[in-house]
């Protein structure tokens, strides 16, 4: 092994290791707020992806009949839930995020935004896959608030399962590639770069800034954390948990399908895609306790780069491998740390 | 529904019910479920199948093993049972197909399998095969390695069973020919990135690579090598002889070869094929019911098997009534002595111990042109 393997395998390795770190900020942003271990968090990636395939080919993509179903659903549990003043301004909204919002989007796509230009497309791709979250949120989660971490998760594993099957439904078992947006080639010294592995690289980074601010800055963002130090002492501030936990999983889907379309054009996506990448993502977040943000990313570079350098050595043993590093790191964390009592 | 619709010109033309001389053939495929991409063209071509043979109409009855062994044990159960059928074609994946030739040897029914199935002595004595082996495929690659000068082989596979046998294949073929294998790598069909394995192929600088994986996975090491800029030959298997594979693989997939069933090529073959006149008949039909680019070499195996079956028949009409015990095992031995038997897959010629009955003539090498598979005489 040279150095311009070891450089290749690298680049390859932070690439990976990027998007893996932007699913580890994801679940913990959702853990934090809801308690919910997302495990179908991989699942917004393949969503994401194959729905702007679907639009590059000038297909109907499955995920536009997914998210109206989604959308009714929601928003009649929502209908059904509303309680206490201001209703009519309440169904008004109900209506609005749930039942129009939906509509507006297929419109869109009936009346051709797909076919404007890429930029147009990756939008409707998004906004074709980000409302998932929160209707899932509202449809499996938002009853179980008070149950237990476990019932939770059990839960979040049923979701991914349905997530998979509707997504063989709509897509379809064969894998898609899209477009690469950017085409341009750097050579610098013997690593050649492209443009479009760059791309998701700034893109990221830019992400984590525009979280960084977000959770500090903006008013929001703080009420964000407020609920994942205590949901109850932020509620005493008049702080919704609910309305907290709809911000979540918005903030989770809108990440994963970003993730999905920017990472696309690299690799081939199928509908069942998103769990390993999910999962290698949810690794990191064990790495940050789920808790901290930058020991998450770092997490996620180290799976990304020891993922490269196994596929290398021992290419049949590279999963074993990756995952096999977590029980090390479970047992450093938890020598590191003291327990709270279990729930 | 349109399936079924494309079924009925095929229902119609059958009588309602047996008549004493009618040969019943049960079909079960897998016509839902993971193997539907086989099944659905299996279940296709049931309508161009053979209608009669040695005077005696021959009426199928078609069910679907939803790739499911259980499901395909409790079809070929009913085929042998309340159809009281005379031989099963089925299934379309190794497991259902298993399940459906231990039945079939159970109750001494002849089966056909449209899948490469591995059975114990006892069931193989009734279990027949319209596929052609890894061996067979993998054999023609090897001829193309030897005219080409390839001295060092790299191979990349799936990290299954199909890798495996691909691999272990490919190793016992190139015993004593001065092929080396010099690198034996594996990715996993959902894998976002095999540059490692790239890399390290490129490295040990082959003339060749071979591809050991099935349908659009396979395009990701070909898409890997082609950023390392690596020139050498590809090599693909039979699986990956679908559209998917093109449309993932784009450009990089230009020049990558592939073993495959004569019939995916039928127009292109030379005039000396046997399988030229009837894969060109075969073609036109099958697009002509479901559209232009739609045949497979799936569909081409439920083909074989209506062939070989209609081929034992006039010989075991001689020996006992359909849907007695006599004919049944007359038209076993009938399979098993197969000669010379032209298909759109190949030309058939069956043994006790040979019941794939397949040689070099049932399969050929075709190259991705311009976004086309393209015949590529050896």
């Amino acid at each position: 092994m040279d150095s311009s393997i070891a450089i290749f395998l690298a680049q390859d390795g932070i690439l990976n290791g990027s998007i893996y770190a932007l699913l580890a900020v994801a679940f913990v942003i959702l853990f934090s707020v809801t308690r919910v271990i997302f495990v179908a968090q991989g699942d917004f990636v393949a969503y994401g992806g194959l729905t702007l395939s679907a639009l590059e080919r000038g297909q109907t993509p499955g995920s536009l009949w997914v998210l109206l179903v989604f959308g009714i659903v929601a928003g009649l549990l929502e209908l059904g839930r509303a309680r206490g003043f201001g209703l009519r301004q309440r169904y008004r909204a109900i209506i609005l995020a749930y039942f129009l919002l939906p509509c507006a989007v297929a419109a869109a796509h009936w009346l051709g935004m797909g076919e404007l230009n890429g930029a147009c497309r990756i939008l409707l791709a998004l906004a074709l896959v980000v409302p998932l979250g929160p209707y899932i949120y509202v449809i499996f989660f938002k009853g179980l608030a008070n149950s237990s971490t476990l019932n939770l998760l059990i839960v979040s594993v049923g979701v991914h399962w349905v997530l998979t099957g509707v997504g063989l439904l709509s897509f379809g078992a064969e894998g898609y590639r899209t477009n690469e947006m950017l085409s341009a080639v750097y050579q610098i010294g013997p690593l050649t770069i492209t443009s479009q592995s760059l791309s998701v690289i700034v893109l990221t980074v830019a992400i984590m800034l525009v979280l960084y601010f977000f959770f500090n800055r903006s008013l929001e963002g703080k009420a964000l954390r407020a609920t994942a130090i205590s949901t109850r002492g932020a509620r005493l501030v008049g702080i919704s948990a609910e309305s907290a936990g709809t911000r979540a999983f918005t903030m989770a889907s809108a990440i994963g399908a970003a993730s999905g379309i920017l990472i696309s054009p690299i690799t081939t996506l199928y509908y069942d895609s998103g769990f390993l990448i999910g999962l290698k993502g949810f690794i990191a977040a064990i790495i940050g306790g789920f808790a901290s943000y930058p020991a998450a990313v770092i997490g996620a570079l180290g799976i990304g780069l020891a993922e490269a350098f196994c596929s290398f050595w021992a290419s049949a043993l590279k999963d074993a491998i990756v995952f096999g590093l977590v029980i090390p790191v479970l047992i450093w964390r938890s020598l590191l740390s003291t327990h709270p009592e279990e729930e | 529904m349109k399936r079924l619709l494309n079924m009925l010109p095929l229902l119609a033309a059958l009588p309602v019910s047996a008549t004493a001389a009618d040969v019943t053939v049960c079909v079960t495929v897998s016509a839902t479920g993971p193997a539907a991409s086989l099944g659905i063209p299996e279940q296709n071509s049931v309508q161009f199948l053979p209608t009669s043979a040695g005077g005696a109409n021959i009426r199928y009855i078609v069910y679907d093993d939803a790739t499911d062994p259980t499901a395909a044990t409790r079809n070929a159960r009913k085929c042998a049972e309340s159809d009281k059928a005379d031989v099963i074609i089925g299934s379309s994946a190794v497991p259902t197909s298993v399940a459906a030739a231990t039945v079939a040897a159970e109750t001494s029914t002849p089966i056909v399998s449209l899948s490469p199935i591995n059975v114990p002595a006892n069931v193989n004595q009734w279990a027949f095969r319209a596929v052609q082996k890894n061996e067979q495929m993998a054999s023609a690659l090897l001829e193309h390695m030897k005219k080409s000068g390839v001295k060092k082989l790299g191979f990349i596979g799936f990290a299954d069973a199909y890798g495996e046998d691909w691999l272990r294949t490919i190793t016992e073929l190139l015993k004593d020919t001065g092929i080396e294998i010099v690198a034996t790598e594996r990715f996993a069909r959902n894998d976002t990135s095999v540059t490692g394995q790239v890399l390290k192929l490129v490295a040990s600088r082959p003339d060749a690579i071979i591809i050991g994986g099935s349908g659009t996975p396979s395009a990701l090491p070909v898409t890997g090598l082609a950023d390392r800029a690596y020139k050498g030959i590809i090599y693909q298997t039979h699986g990956s002889a679908t559209a998917d594979y093109i449309r993932v693989g784009g450009k990089a997939a230009e020049g990558s070869i592939l073993p495959v069933g004569p019939v995916v090529v039928a127009e292109q073959l030379p005039d000396s094929h046997p399988s030229k006149a009837l894969g060109v008949e075969y073609t036109k039909k099958y697009e002509a019911a479901f559209g232009k680019g739609s045949v497979s070499a799936f569909g081409g195996m439920m083909f074989d098997a209506g062939q070989l079956i209609s081929a034992a028949i006039p010989d075991a009409l001689k020996k006992g009534e359909p849907g007695t015990a006599e004919f049944r095992q007359a038209l076993r031995d009938g399979l098993e002595n197969l000669r010379e038997v032209v298909s759109v897959n190949g030309v058939y010629t069956t043994g006790p111990d040979d019941h794939f009955g397949h040689d070099e003539r049932s399969r050929v090498l075709i190259t991705v042109k311009d976004g086309h598979f393209q015949y590529l005489p050896l």
